[in-house]
């Protein structure tokens, strides 16, 4: 995937207004299956994977012993024994890896089949009008968060309502023979509605701004899910227990060690990745990611600061911009949200 | 990519033009299409001295930030306001509508009084294709 195709700008106001296409075909696909595949999932996963039903998706995480992230995942139930688990390229050894391990004495599958797929997203609110006339599936029936096997563009693919942009969208996982195809046919239905080609730099300021974490910047092994503020993805109540259970049960009530938090700055310069965040004048976080928001036009960051940084009596916030405190206002993420029709 | 052939250039991706007393000073194409689309553009205040290879500015992109070089020593006599409303104009015309700032030279009044550092377009674009 190229960091951009033209101007990312473009790219990203494209896919807030008409469309974009995205290349994700280095994401990994790790398929699990067998009887035990849903109490294997449950075991190694900080979600309830049994409960989610065939068809549908679930955003999760994969944990450590000490509560720590090890990916954040999309896991499809693509039948009733059969699950796709979708990591992060960087982190996909590690997670299949991690399967294996954690599925030990579970009737259960995992078979990294990252080779085996590519995946090919379309995003924007013209994206369902662009890929319905290519498919057999009923888009109209495909809520977010729900996939279908059928056929886009005549090739088998694994059809899902998903995506990393805060716009409607889908994802469509084919064969990699089929990707071209697909990719084209979509490029061209979509010109007179004005899909682009998008690239990292779109897709990265798209889902800074709907307020989405990208592992390595919002997530790591030293932060959990809490911290993050997605704890809503871990189901402690699971009866049988989960790696990384115990530590994740006493973050859950413990007094948070940081807080994942937005901010708006007022001047025109850019916080950027590992900037300090200053509380009068103290450093009290730190700059996860940062852009100048193509929607919104200003600069826009995902910070971690001390819990003390946003209680009353709320201090002045000031972002370290290379040695020039730049004043920045706490806000609640997304800082973008789609209007929904 | 171009390479104006009557421009001189720095190793840093700035070009300068030079007009009697006067240099205007910009970055180069290479630098705009490296960088990719310029957010934001600090430049020196009008009446600033700048230095040959000294930072006096800084060019924000949606990627990176960099430090802007004056090639030249001088007074600076002229900034681009429009580059304060859009930024972009760096993007579509680096070597027109994009220049960001003007300089009266402090040495002379011409080409030849211009730093040894400077690149001919040739050698700019050998130093460009050493960086592809």
């Amino acid at each position: 995937m190229p960091l951009r195709y033209g101007s990312e700008t473009a790219e990203h106001l494209a896919v807030r207004r008409a469309a974009g296409l995205f290349d994700l075909s280095h994401m990994g696909e790790i398929a699990v299956g067998g009887p035990d595949a849903a109490a294997a999932l449950d075991h190694a996963l900080t979600g309830q994977l049994s409960a989610v039903a065939p068809g549908r998706a679930r955003y999760t995480m994969m944990c450590a012993e000490d509560g720590g992230v090890v990916d954040d995942l999309v896991v499809y139930r693509t039948g009733d024994q059969e699950f796709l688990v979708v990591a992060n390229a960087s982190n996909t050894a590690v997670v299949g890896a991690e399967l294996r391990r954690r599925s030990a004495g579970f009737d259960a599958r995992i078979d990294d089949q990252t080779d085996d797929y590519a995946l090919v997203a379309i995003q924007g609110p013209e994206a369902a009008g662009i890929l319905a006339p290519l498919t057999d599936v009923d888009l109209s029936a495909l809520k977010y968060y729900a996939g279908r096997r059928g056929s886009v563009a005549g090739r088998p693919a694994w059809l899902a309502r998903t995506g990393y942009t805060g716009e409607d969208g889908f994802e469509i996982f084919s064969g990699p023979d089929d990707a071209e195809p697909i990719w084209n046919a979509l490029a061209s239905a979509g010109k007179a509605a004005g899909v682009v080609p998008a690239g990292l730099a779109a897709r990265d300021t798209l889902r800074l701004e709907a307020g989405m974490p990208l592992y390595g910047n919002e997530l790591g092994p030293d932060v959990t899910p809490y911290d993050a503020g997605l704890g809503r993805v871990v189901k402690l109540e699971k009866p049988d227990g989960f790696v990384g259970a115990a530590a994740l049960a006493e973050r859950a009530t413990a007094e948070p060690r940081k807080v994942l938090t937005g901010l708006t700055l007022t001047t025109r310069r850019v916080p950027r990745h590992g900037y300090a965040v200053l509380a009068n004048g103290r450093e009290c976080g730190i700059v996860t990611s940062g852009a100048s928001s193509p929607t919104l036009g200003i600069p826009i960051a995902m910070v971690y600061l001390e819990p003390a940084a946003i209680r009353d009596p709320k201090p002045a916030l000031a972002v370290d911009i290379r040695g020039r405190a730049e004043p920045a206002d706490p806000t609640d993420l997304p800082f973008y949200r789609r209007s929904r029709a | 990519m171009s390479v104006p052939a009557e421009l001189r250039y720095t190793t840093e991706h700035e070009w300068v033009a030079v007009d009697g007393p006067t240099a205007t000073v910009g970055i180069t194409d290479f630098a705009a299409r490296s960088l990719g689309d310029v957010v934001y553009v600090s430049l020196p205040a009008e009446g600033a001295a700048v230095t040959a290879e000294e930072p006096c500015g800084e060019v924000e992109s949606t990627k990176s930030v960099s430090d802007l070089y004056s090639p030249v020593d001088g007074e600076v006599t002229d900034i681009n306001a429009d580059l304060e409303d859009d930024p972009g104009l760096v993007n579509a015309d680096p070597y027109g509508a994009g220049w960001m700032f003007k300089v009266r030279l402090a040495t002379g009044t011409g080409e030849a009084d211009l730093p040894p550092g400077l690149l001919s377009p040739a050698e700019y674009e050998e130093l460009t294709k050493e960086s592809d």
